[in-house]
């Protein structure tokens, strides 16, 4: 090889590296100026713990902007309906992390609009019995998916008792970096972990929520927003009674 | 009672390979259903996120659930000494292997990513009763074919009474394993009840019967071999009580129901409501399930037929398919109760609005998966038959009863 040549690539190596500096240095100090969360390198821990308050009284009826935030956020919008299949039963087979429901008391008939999604159980159930362990939650509670070990035998969706989870039943043609899925792989809510491995400390729904409906953050920081609005109002786990110590929390249902 | 033989299957060839062809050409069409299940997505079945289980896993628990069942026949001989049953030994534990590996196939095969298998051989998580049945089910192969080879092997007689009575522990364990993937379920209504794991082992008792005295009477009738009162007496005995013995678990589990007010909806949608799962319970699963075969086997003539011990055994088979349905597509078609007192009446995600069950609709390439399913057990049995010697050349009354008497 001439010299030449080698004076090249190694010119080429140090433009790259300077390049590379550039680009990924923002993003660098970006993770380590977040307050909360460790930076991507080390494992998260169970300093913090994820959770979320959700007050029906401000839940608007006939307001989805959480669940379009979340569709969004998330890619799933971008799950199109196969060619050739039937619009109603695609309906009941596409992906969905939050949903919106109205409830009516049986004896009052009183109203009730809320956003439901995975509870992020401090004991879940579909942690219990994913066989592989793809099925996992986090030490800071979020709990999600590895879709890398996940063999599509649905049993975690069997075992949810908030029906929070997804199958995703076509190939997906188009998605999102930090949310990547594939057919035949069980998915669900996990609170943006992208943004909170940032740094950030929103979730697309709380942001979304005109209402104010939905409060997010740190369940063991006593400070939090969250905590503190938990202190002051009354609430509910959505089936208290399997004890499953849920991350989201109800009031006014 | 005379030494038994065994012989190969001893069937025309032409016979034999036809059988294999189109059992093959099954097996051939429901790999066709499974390429275009899985290379599509599981948008072409009817499966959804609400109803996540659908017939690929009625005839899988079938199969799994039959194949612990298929060996009593030779645990009654071995672990309990009948002598009766000693020549009915083999084909008994050759079905059990059969029948699992159908099962397991159709399971493997209707998973969101069967390539992945090997992770589930290789990551596990031990609280994890699926994770469990791996174990019990490769363990059950195992047992049973050193089980298989100590009952042909004259030189492994001493150990073959240790390895049978582990076999029979083990295919208790394992179809208490089976149940226990819907009694572990707590979210759901009809599930989270330990008594489904025992009803599953009595299931497993019924079903695997009677495919085995199908199997039996088929392989006997086409190679031209006897089978003598005895044995059939005994087989629709046995038939009869473990049927009896379906029934009576039915009755507790929904009686227990009944009691309690929580789930009044739920035995409301089974038992009343239900439409397609409501016909299935009353005509299938205690019709032609328990009560038919039960009149059947203990009718004072039509008992005492060949007929009727056939027709006895293709109802236990057929009401169990029924209660398959019943059990995992009814557990999932109701909603589950996420708000007592409440009733939802909007919901974004199909959450039982007004109480309104979830929809499924079955597509054919599903039946097709299932279908092979039940084709490849018989197309291991037959070459299992045809290859070893598993059948007895004769059950007639004089080989095979202890307490034959000539009249």
């Amino acid at each position: 090889m001439s010299r030449e040549k080698q004076q090249g690539r190694r010119e080429f190596l140090k433009t790259s590296a300077a390049a590379a500096a550039v680009t990924i240095a923002p993003g660098v100090m970006l993770h380590t100026l977040s307050a909360d969360a460790a930076p991507r390198t080390e494992p998260v821990t169970d300093k913090v713990r994820w959770g979320m308050l959700i007050d029906a009284n401000k839940c608007a009826d006939g307001c989805t902007e959480c669940v379009a935030a979340c569709d969004k956020e998330n890619g799933l919008d971008l799950v199109d309906m196969p060619e050739g299949a039937d619009p109603s039963l695609w309906e009941r087979q596409r992906p969905r992390w939050i949903r919106q429901v109205k409830l009516k008391d049986n004896l009052s008939g009183r109203i009730t609009n809320l956003p439901m999604m995975c509870q992020h159980c401090e004991e879940p159930p579909c942690v219990d019995v994913c066989p592989t362990g793809a099925s996992f939650r986090r030490a800071d509670g979020i709990v999600m998916v590895d879709r890398h070990i996940c063999i599509g035998c649905r049993y975690c969706m069997m075992a949810c008792p908030y029906k929070a989870r997804s199958f995703i039943h076509a190939e997906v043609a188009e998605k999102l970096t930090h949310t990547p899925r594939g057919k035949g792989c069980v998915e669900s809510c996990n609170f943006c972990v992208q943004r909170l491995d940032n740094g950030e400390s929103t979730t697309a729904c709380q942001e979304a929520c005109k209402h104010q409906a939905i409060v997010f953050g740190d369940l063991n920081d006593p400070d939090s927003a969250v905590s503190q609005a938990l202190k002051k109002y009354p609430s509910v786990q959505i089936r208290a009674d399997l004890k499953l110590n849920t991350g989201v929390r109800y009031s006014n249902i | 009672m005379k030494k038994t033989h065994f012989s190969e299957w001893g069937i025309e060839s032409p016979r034999y390979w036809g059988m294999l062809a189109v059992l093959g050409a099954i097996v051939a069409i429901a790999g066709g259903a499974v390429f275009y299940m899985e290379h599509n997505g599981h948008w072409v079945t009817g499966m959804t996120n609400q109803v996540v289980w659908g017939i690929p896993h009625v005839f899988a628990i079938f199969l799994i659930v039959a194949a612990s069942g298929a060996l009593n026949v030779a645990s009654i001989g071995t672990a309990f000494d009948k002598k009766i049953y000693k020549p009915l030994g083999r084909l008994s534990a050759l079905l059990a292997i059969t029948l699992l590996a159908g099962g397991l196939a159709v399971l493997v095969l209707d998973l969101g990513q069967p390539g992945r298998l090997l992770i589930a051989m290789t990551h596990y998580n031990f609280k994890s009763i699926f994770a469990w049945n791996i174990y019990l089910y490769m363990g059950f192969m195992g047992i049973v074919a050193v089980y298989i080879w100590f009952m042909m092997d004259h030189r492994m007689k001493p150990y073959y009474k240790p390895v049978g009575v582990l076999a029979f522990l083990w295919r208790l364990i394992l179809t208490t394993g089976t149940g226990s993937i819907f009694a572990f379920i707590v979210a759901r209504q009809g599930y989270d009840a330990a008594i489904l794991a025992p009803m599953f082992v009595i299931m497993s008792f019924a079903y695997g019967l009677a495919v085995y005295i199908l199997v039996l009477m088929f392989a006997f009738k086409v190679d031209g071999r006897d089978i003598g009162y005895a044995i059939q007496r005994r087989l629709k005995n046995l038939l009869g009580v473990f049927a009896a013995a379906v029934f009576y678990f039915t009755l507790v589990y929904h009686l227990t129901n009944l009691y309690g007010t929580e789930n009044h909806a739920y035995e409301a949608f089974i038992l009343r409501d239900g439409g397609i799962y409501t016909l299935l319970f009353w005509a299938g699963w205690v019709f032609v399930g328990c009560l038919l075969p039960i009149g059947i086997v203990y009718h004072p003539s039509l008992g005492k037929t060949r007929g009727g011990l056939i027709a006895a055994a293709t109802a236990v088979i057929l009401g169990g398919f029924a209660t398959m349905y019943v059990i995992v597509i009814g557990g999932q078609a109701f909603p589950m109760a996420m708000f007592p007192g409440k009733t939802i009446v909007a919901s974004g995600f199909f959450d039982g609005v007004n109480g309104q069950p979830m929809l499924y609709s079955p597509t054919l390439a599903e039946f097709l998966l299932g279908i092979g399913g039940v084709a490849l057990v018989l197309l291991l049995t037959f070459i299992g038959i045809r290859m070893l010697r598993f059948l007895p050349n004769s059950l007639s009354d004089e080989v095979a009863d202890p307490h034959y008497t000539k009249s």
